[in-house]
Formats: structure tokens, C-alpha cells, sequence
């Protein structure tokens, strides 16, 4: 039977998105049994949270201060010092699991797999390749402990409204302190998150400037919609890292994606894939993200968006 | 600061669109570009930064792969690393026997900083520098974006979901490169030349004392989902009509 750690990603107080669908994922392994751990400065309320996701059977604490920023390092012997009851410890496969799980996997002697998008069996899984031009189906070996962050994107959130028992584990491990938090600089805003949001509108280099971004904001306003955008608009300094799509930036399925001023590179749509509806505003009819657009229209941005701003009320 | 270490993936042209073999065995490479992982000639570009201002004295690439993997490293010296090493391997190497090789060369030959991509675009795997890290017991700065080489610290500020994070690492460390950390130059012919003369070891994988690291299986490959091109609008209200017909508007 299978035991699956699932390493909770937070921000410090509140659980992320992230760990409803890496439940779901081990969920979808045969008769598994799921727990949480939780490695915080405070676990109380993230705790809370994770015991209410269905399918967990009990959330497991870690509480010390050196757990106040996600420091790899710090984070991954704690968790290899707790894991040698189960056969499996899933992550995120986003900047806070591809950051740690790797260190998790090495300590351990094994090798990772990233990326899981489907579960065969217990050893068997889907994963992309080369920014998603190919999906390998990949075993990891029957007799050591399977190590992996999972493609966030592929699975749905499990419910809430189960109650886990939470329980505080103490790990004697000495932790470095040769790494060092010193600031986070986000670009939050009042926006939908681009990661969950069911609407995305997003803008590529055809915006020219970050004033011209606007149009973009507008849209998404009326529409209710997180903002995203092409590689290209964030290395021109249009819109902030953090708003990326594509192989290096975010990989989202909302149920519509708006593409406008964006070509359609591979690397972009990898990020896209799993979208409902891609709609695409673009003046070139050859853009190559006509291909993948379920509606295609082919128009000058600077004319079409406000038009399309002003249609929408 | 002595010696960088950066690693060179010798990996399929950014620009391929590569393809599933019709058998499902792997994917198609016969004929097809092959180029240095775009990330790993962000992290030589910096590497050689770092060197031309007075902060490092020595900079080595690295390849695990295939004899052609030659190829990469002599771009790699074109562009201006001082020696090559190049880990003979004709079957792919996984990420943490990789990972082993890069610490028996830090032993062998004392490295302050290892600069790697933050993920190889064939594998999409985003674990060697995590792994190098954890084994070597030394700071990881992932997915980094700046680099400010301060003495024997560095302050790295690193590309995250949310935003950018700025954290403070102590040397030796494995940094990995985002995209946005800098513009690699181009080589010159002068420089290729001139990269003929510098060193380039070869050495065999099995000459290496590693403890051999169970592998992940690939077992097959397919294509993936291909999306249908939809259907064009002529103009907004058409755009309006569409969304409005799937409930989307
Ligand atoms: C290793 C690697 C990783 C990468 N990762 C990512 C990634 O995660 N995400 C990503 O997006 N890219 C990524 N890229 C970059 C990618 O290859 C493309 O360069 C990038 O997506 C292009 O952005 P763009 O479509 O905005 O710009 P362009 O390709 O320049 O396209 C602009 C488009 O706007 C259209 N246009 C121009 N003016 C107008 C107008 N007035 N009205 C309407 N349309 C107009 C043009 O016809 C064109 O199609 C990566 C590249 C590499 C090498
Ligand atoms: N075979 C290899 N040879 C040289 N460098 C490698 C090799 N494999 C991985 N690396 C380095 O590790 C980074 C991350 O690779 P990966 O973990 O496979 O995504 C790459 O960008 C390289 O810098």
C-alpha cells in the first residue's frame, strides 16, 4: 500500500492553492494514504486548513523559526528526517517544490520525478518533455522511495470539509544557517490570481510599453480576469516576472485564455495548453497562435481591445 | 573567489520543434540542431561577468554527454571559460549521478561557485543544482535573475511565483540562472580560434568513482493532445458573439 507525504506550500500564514491539487494527484494512487506536513515559524492556521482538504488522513507539524521563509536547505532535512514511514513525498511543481523537493530527492539517494501530470501506478507516471512537445511515461524503481512535484495544472482541487487530526512532530536535525531570507518584492495587487483564476488576459510584446499595458487591465477588470503575459513583455519591463506563461513562467488552465499582441512560441503555449478557450487577437493572420486559438481574430490590438473593453458591459 | 564551475547541456536547438517518434520510443534527434541549454549560456555569461570584474580568476565548463558534447564546450571556450571538461557518456546521465560528478570535480578541484541553468530544456527536470546543493551541504540560490558577488558572500535575487526574492548566501553555493539574469554574447570568429588551444579534458563516465543512482525509466513517449484550430471572427461583435455563445462573456 502506499503512504504519500505531501509537503505543504505557504506563504507563512495561509496554505497555498497548490496543496488541494497535489493531494488530488496522490489521491489518484491506488488505496493511498495521504498526509501533510507542515514546516512553519507558525503552523496553526495552515495546519487548520490542511486538515480540512478531503482525502488527508492526518497533518503533521514542524514548528521552529528557522521555518519562517522557505529556505531549502532548512527545509529539506527536516523532511527527509520524517519520511522513512512513507513510499511516497510529493511537492508542488512550482518555485516553492522545485526549490526544496530536488534537495529532498538527493539526500535521499533518488532521483526526482518533476512534473507529474498523471498517475499509471503507484510507480508509473505522465510527465512532459521539452516544453510539453512530448509526454514521457517514466517508472521509478520498485524498491526506493518515489520523490516528485506535481504539474499543478493537471488536477482539480479536492474539497474541503474533512477534519484531520494534526499532530506536532519534533525532528532533531541541526539546520544551516548559511542562507539567509532578506526581502520579498512583490507586485501584489488586487487582481484575481493568474495560478486559479477561471478568466486569464494576457499581453505580449505587440503592447509596446507598460502604459499601453493598461488596455490589458481593462479588460481583464470588465471581465473579472487575472492578467498574464508573453516572456517578451516582462524581459521589456512592461509587467512584473511574477505574471509570466509559458515553459519558465506559469503553466495555468483557466477556462479562457486571452491572447493579444502574443505570437504563439512553443515555450508561451506550453504554459496554455490545458485551457479551455483560447481566444487570440493578433494582426498577423499567419501568428502561429491561430493554430491552437479556438477563436481567432486577426486585428490591430490598439483598435480591438478597447472595442472589445467597451462591448463587454 | 578562485573558480567557477558552470555545467553545459548539450541539448536539442531551442528553435526545433521536436517531435515524438512515430514508435513512441523517444523523441526524433537525427539531423536535428543541437545547441548549449539556452539557461547554461545565461550562467557561462555570467560566470565570465563575474571574471572580467576582478571577482573570480578561473572559469571551467562542464559537460556530462555525448563525445559531440565537444561541440558545446568549445562554444562555451569561444565565448570565454578557460578550460573544458567534458564527462563521456553515450547513454543520457540522470540529474543526481550528474550531481555526483559535479562534487567529485569540486573535491578534485576546489570550486567556489557553480553556476547551472535552471532547468535543461529536454528534460524539463529542474533538479541538478537542488541535488548538487543538498549533497555538497552548501546554499542553493534557485532561479535567479540578479547576482551581486559581495566578498565571500552573494546576495541573489531570485524569480518566484510571487514576485522577486532576495536572499543572502555564504561560498561556496550553487546558483541556478533564470532568463532574465543577462544577454549572452555572441562569439567571434577570432574566438573560436583562439578556443581551439584552450584544454579540453576527456574523461569517461565509469572513471568515475560515483555511487551509480537508480534511474527514473522512460518507458514511452506520445504526442501530446494537439489542440484544433477554432474558428475565426471577422470583427469584436463577432469575437462577442463567440464568447457569449460558450458562456464565456
Ligand atoms: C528557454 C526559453 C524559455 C522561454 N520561456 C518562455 C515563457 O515561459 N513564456 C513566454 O511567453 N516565452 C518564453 N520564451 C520566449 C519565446 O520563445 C518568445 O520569444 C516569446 O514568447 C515571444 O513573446 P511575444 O509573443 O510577446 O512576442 P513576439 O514573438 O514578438 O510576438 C508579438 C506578436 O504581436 C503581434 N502584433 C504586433 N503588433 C500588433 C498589434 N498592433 N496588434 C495585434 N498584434 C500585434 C505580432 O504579429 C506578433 O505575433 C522562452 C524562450 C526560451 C529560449
Ligand atoms: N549532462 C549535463 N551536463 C552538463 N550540465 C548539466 C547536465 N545535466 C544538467 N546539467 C546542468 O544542470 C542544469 C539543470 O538541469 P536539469 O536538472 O536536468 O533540468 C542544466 O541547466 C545544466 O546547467
Amino acid at each position: 500500500m502506499s503512504k504519500v507525504l505531501v509537503v505543504a506550500e505557504h506563504d507563512g500564514s495561509v496554505l497555498n492553492p497548490s496543496v488541494a491539487k497535489v493531494v488530488a494527484c496522490a489521491a489518484s494512487i491506488d488505496s493511498a494514504e495521504i498526509e501533510v506536513v507542515v514546516l512553519a515559524s507558525n503552523v496553526g492556521a495552515i495546519a487548520q486548513e490542511a486538515a480540512q482538504l478531503e482525502h488527508v488522513s492526518r497533518v503533521l507539524t514542524i514548528e521552529r523559526p528557522e521555518n519562517d521563509y522557505a529556505i531549502a536547505a532548512v527545509l529539506a532535512p527536516q523532511i527527509v528526517a520524517m519520511c522513512s514511514d512513507y513510499t511516497h513525498v510529493f511537492g508542488p511543481s512550482s518555485t516553492y517544490g522545485k526549490d526544496v523537493m530536488p534537495q529532498v530527492a538527493a539526500l535521499l539517494g533518488v532521483n526526482q520525478v518533476s512534473d507529474i501530470m498523471a498517475v499509471i501506478d503507484s510507480h508509473t507516471f505522465k510527465r512532459p518533455v521539452y516544453a510539453g512537445s512530448g509526454l514521457a511515461t517514466v517508472e521509478t524503481p520498485a524498491d526506493s522511495i518515489v520523490i516528485g512535484t506535481v504539474r499543478i495544472a493537471s488536477y482539480s482541487s479536492v474539497a474541503e470539509g474533512n477534519s484531520a487530526s494534526i499532530e506536532s512532530v519534533d525532528v532533531a536535525v541541526e539546520l544551516p544557517t548559511h542562507t539567509r531570507f532578506i526581502e520579498l518584492k512583490s507586485g501584489a495587487s488586487d487582481r484575481p490570481d493568474l495560478q486559479t483564476s477561471a478568466k486569464v488576459v494576457a499581453g505580449g510584446r505587440a503592447l509596446g510599453s507598460e502604459d499601453n499595458f493598461e488596455l490589458i487591465y481593462k479588460l481583464a477588470d470588465k471581465l473579472g480576469a487575472a492578467v498574464g503575459a508573453s516572456r517578451a513583455a516582462v524581459d521589456a519591463g512592461y509587467v512584473p516576472n511574477e505574471v509570466q506563461v509559458g515553459q519558465t513562467g506559469k503553466i495555468i488552465a483557466p477556462d479562457l485564455y486571452i491572447a493579444i499582441g502574443i505570437s504563439g512560441a512553443i515555450q508561451h503555449l506550453t504554459g496554455i495548453k490545458d485551457a479551455g478557450t483560447i481566444v487570440a487577437i493578433n494582426k498577423d493572420e499567419e501568428a502561429p497562435i491561430f493554430e491552437v486559438a479556438d477563436i481567432g481574430l486577426v486585428a490591430d490590438l490598439f483598435n480591438a481591445v478597447p472595442e472589445l473593453t467597451e462591448a463587454l458591459d | 573567489m578562485e573558480k567557477i564551475l558552470v555545467g553545459l547541456k548539450r541539448v536539442v536547438d531551442y528553435n526545433v520543434r521536436v517531435r515524438v517518434k512515430n514508435d513512441g520510443s523517444g523523441i526524433e534527434t537525427d539531423g536535428v540542431k543541437m545547441s548549449i541549454n539556452p539557461f547554461d549560456e545565461i550562467a557561462l555569461e555570467e560566470a565570465l561577468r563575474i571574471k572580467e570584474r576582478g571577482e573570480a580568476s578561473e572559469v571551467i565548463v562542464i559537460s556530462v554527454g555525448p563525445s559531440e558534447a565537444q561541440q558545446q564546450l568549445r562554444t562555451g571556450l569561444a565565448m570565454g571559460a578557460d578550460r573544458a571538461i567534458l564527462v563521456e557518456s553515450a547513454t543520457p546521465v540522470d540529474p543526481l549521478s550528474v550531481a555526483r560528478i559535479f562534487k567529485t570535480i569540486i573535491d578534485r578541484d576546489g570550486i567556489d561557485l557553480v553556476l547551472l541553468g535552471k532547468q535543461a530544456i529536454d528534460n524539463d527536470n529542474s533538479q541538478t543544482a537542488q541535488m548538487l546543493a543538498a549533497i555538497w551541504g552548501r546554499p542553493q540560490a534557485t532561479f535567479a535573475s540578479q547576482i551581486d558577488m559581495q566578498g565571500d558572500k552573494a546576495r541573489v535575487t531570485r524569480e518566484v511565483d510571487v514576485g522577486l526574492e532576495v536572499i543572502e548566501i555564504d561560498l561556496p553555493a550553487v546558483i541556478s540562472v533564470d532568463l532574465r539574469l543577462n544577454e549572452p554574447r555572441y562569439v567571434k570568429l577570432p574566438d573560436i580560434m583562439k578556443a581551439k588551444k584552450k584544454p579540453l579534458d576527456q574523461v569517461a563516465l565509469d572513471e568515475f568513482d560515483i555511487e551509480s543512482a537508480p534511474a527514473i525509466k522512460e518507458l514511452t513517449f506520445e504526442p501530446p493532445a494537439e489542440r484544433e484550430r477554432g474558428v475565426m471572427v471577422n470583427d469584436v461583435a463577432g469575437l462577442v458573439a463567440a464568447l457569449k455563445d460558450k458562456g464565456l462573456a
